[in-house]
């Protein structure tokens, strides 16, 4: 399992403690440019960007931009890079970046055919290296670290683990915990597709042994079952730190894709009520509102002290 | 985009998938020709992109000219769960044995394709029996691993040599095409221990459309969804007054999740996508503008780097263009919002610090 805080923030006797390096690929693109921007004002490590045929160039007159990967990553050392190409790009710069040695590889892009995020994600297995997403707002250690498109005003410094298919919702609950006084450990962007490089699974096995964690909220929508299988695990592995979660898609009809393109209900398959149903069985309340989270939150705090 | 039966059938029949004979028609003239060639007795399908068209009615024996003339009209008008029939779909009847069900799926958490099959079909997958679940991985259906579900299925001889051979065409087929699901069901084991697929059910992966210029002919738009798609909005037309328009799927979900509870009647669900400008905004309003039945409009945007005033602007250009006279109900989280509101004052559009205020405004504001 992928060591997160190994990789986003590293060890104290490490040179860059705090200061990991991150290759953006697709630095010089409308998209790119303006969130790598956002990336450095939020005080993210930008060492180098990638996009072949303008390597050579000096982005904001600083940071170095690379043809490819290999020599971004030759240069730098880095073990992280966040891709902002256009979808029918991404399983190429994915294969460019894992080929280069990342071990962690931050995919914003939506419209990711499904077939080429698991040809990645096949690649991704035999190097060792983790995915978020494709179509995810980032990752992020807030007021340390920020991998990703996420706005910074809702985000603090805290104890709580975020985990959330959806970008918007991600930012309207975690504005709701911060107003509550409930600052975010981590918050991690499963993504809206069909297959995600990180489940949410995976997401909690990043984050269940965090030292000091105090809660988990898990923001998740119709579509799939890493929902059910999280409630699942949740319950096998004895998780006793204050969790609620909230259900995107109730009143959505059936067979439709709703935005995101893993968002549909196919018979019972994905249903709300299948993921309301597993979390009351985890013993975890599902909020009906966004603004419902941290007062849910806050009374599993007082019943578990 | 979910392909109708008689689309999928014509791949099945590209990958050699046995199949009835079957013809398919938009007005009865066409169909009387194709009872002519077709010849009694047969079934009447209603084409339409759900599931359940057995139990609506949709599917009809004929055994004669005066069933025909009765039942037909009588498909054709039919909806089912509010899809109207794109087409009908005449069918040989068939002599058959036993009913399997088959079908190949992208496995979500198992990140690999994966076969569903049994021997009890012809009933929605949810209540298929004895399902075999096996995971093929990213490749075909090897020789090896369609003989295993054949002897699990029990099957023998010239059955379990088609099946196996319709097992591995429907992979081939899966996997040429990137499709999500590819359903038979049931897929009939006929008098004569043949096997034929009797139902077809396609389910692609949009985001491979680039590379799919074939199946861009079954691809079915109102003019509605084809201006969202090219603004890279995501639109679900739906039978309510109030339009709920956000930026996120996930936030106009639950946009929608809480004007339900509250008594709100959705009109349409309307993602504008990750940023909101002027622009997108006023493209948002002139859609919504060309559905009928809509009341008011129900804006929840949650801007983060957005600035609301950029996106009143909006508001106040669709009023002056006289693009829409309907009342905006709107919530927007953004900087500016003190600017924003006092631009829109003495307008149609009203801006709520909070969803809930602004879903409660709206349902209240319908009624009137």
């Amino acid at each position: 399992m992928t060591k997160i805080f190994e990789l986003l923030k590293g060890n104290p006797e490490d040179s860059d403690y705090k200061n990991k390096g991150v290759i953006v690929q697709g630095i010089t693109g409308a998209y790119g440019s303006l969130h790598t921007k956002q990336m450095i004002a939020y005080g993210t490590n930008i060492v180098a960007g990638v996009t072949p045929g303008k390597g050579g160039q000096k982005f904001e007159g600083t940071i170095p931009v690379f043809n490819t990967m290999q020599e971004a990553a030759d240069a730098t050392n880095a073990k992280i890079s966040i891709i902002f190409v256009p979808a029918k790009f991404f399983l190429g710069a994915a294969k460019d970046a894992l080929n280069a040695g990342i071990k962690l590889l931050v995919a914003i892009p939506e419209h990711v055919p499904v077939r080429d995020t698991m040809e990645a994600l096949e690649l991704a297995k035999q190097k060792g290296a983790a995915i978020i997403g494709p179509n995810t707002p980032g990752i992020m250690i807030p007021e340390l670290i920020k991998i990703g498109i996420m706005p910074p005003m809702p985000f603090k410094a805290g104890k709580i683990a975020v985990l959330s298919k959806s970008g918007t919702l991600l930012y309207e609950i975690s504005d709701a915990l911060t107003n509550a006084g409930f600052g975010q450990s981590i918050t991690i962007g499963i993504g809206g597709d069909p297959v995600n490089g990180t489940r949410m699974i995976d997401a909690f096995e990043m984050v269940k042994d965090i030292p000091d964690l105090e809660g988990m909220v898990v923001v998740g929508e119709i579509g799939g079952d890493s929902e059910e299988i999280l409630a699942q695990r949740i319950i096998d592995s004895g998780f006793n730190k204050p969790t609620v979660a909230y259900i995107a898609g109730r009143a959505a009809p059936k067979e439709k894709r709703m935005g995101h393109a893993g968002a549909i209900v196919m018979g019972t398959y994905g249903s709300a009520e299948s993921k309301v149903s597993m979390f009351n069985k985890a013993n975890i309340p599902v909020a009906k509102r966004p603004a419902e989270v941290p007062v849910l939150l806050a009374g599993k705090m007082e019943k578990s002290d | 985009m979910q392909l109708l039966e008689f689309q999928a059938k014509e791949l099945f029949r590209e990958y050699g998938i046995n199949l009835l004979n079957s013809i398919s028609s938009t007005n009865i003239e066409e169909g009387r020709k194709h009872a002519k060639e077709l010849g009694y007795p047969f079934v009447i399908k209603i084409q339409v992109p759900v599931g359940g068209r057995g139990k609506a009615g949709g599917i009809q024996k004929c055994q004669n000219d005066d069933e025909f003339e009765l039942k037909y009209p009588q498909v054709m008008d039919l909806t089912i769960k509010g899809e109207k029939a794109r087409a009908i779909l005449l069918e040989k009847m068939a002599d058959i044995k036993k009913e399997l069900y088959l079908s190949l799926f992208l496995n979500r958490s198992k990140r690999c394709y994966t076969i569903i099959a049994s021997v009890e079909g012809g009933v929605e997958i949810e209540s298929v029996k004895n399902q075999i679940i096996k995971e093929v991985g990213l490749g075909e259906v090897s020789d090896v691993l369609a003989k295993e579900v054949a002897k699990e299925m029990k099957l023998e001889g010239k059955t379990a040599e088609q099946f196996i051979d319709t097992l591995k065409k429907l992979s081939k087929l899966t996997i040429e095409k990137e499709a999500e699901l590819v359903e038979i069901n049931p897929l009939a084991i006929m008098q004569d221990d043949s096997i034929m697929a009797l139902d077809g059910k396609f389910v692609t992966d949009d985001n491979s459309n680039f590379r799919h210029d074939e199946l861009q002919k079954y691809q079915e738009k109102t003019e509605v969804e084809e201006r969202a798609e090219k603004s890279g909005f995501s639109l679900v037309e739906l039978d309510g007054d109030i339009a709920v328009v956000g930026n996120g799927a996930g936030l106009v979900m639950s946009t929608l999740d809480m004007l339900s509870d509250n008594g709100g009647k959705p009109a349409c669900f309307l993602d504008v996508g990750g940023g909101a400008t002027t622009e997108s905004v006023y493209e948002a309003l002139t859609l919504i503008s060309k559905l009928d039945r809509v009341k008011g409009i129900l804006v929840n945007l949650y801007g983060g780097i957005v600035k609301t005033t950029v996106v009143a602007e909006a508001f106040l250009k669709a009023y002056e263009d006289n693009l829409i006279d309907l009342p905006v109900f709107s919530r927007l989280k953004g900087t500016e919002s003190e600017k924003a509101t006092q631009m829109l004052q003495g307008s149609r559009t009203k801006i709520f610090t909070t969803v809930e205020e602004a879903i409660n405004a709206a349902v209240m504001g319908v009624k009137k």
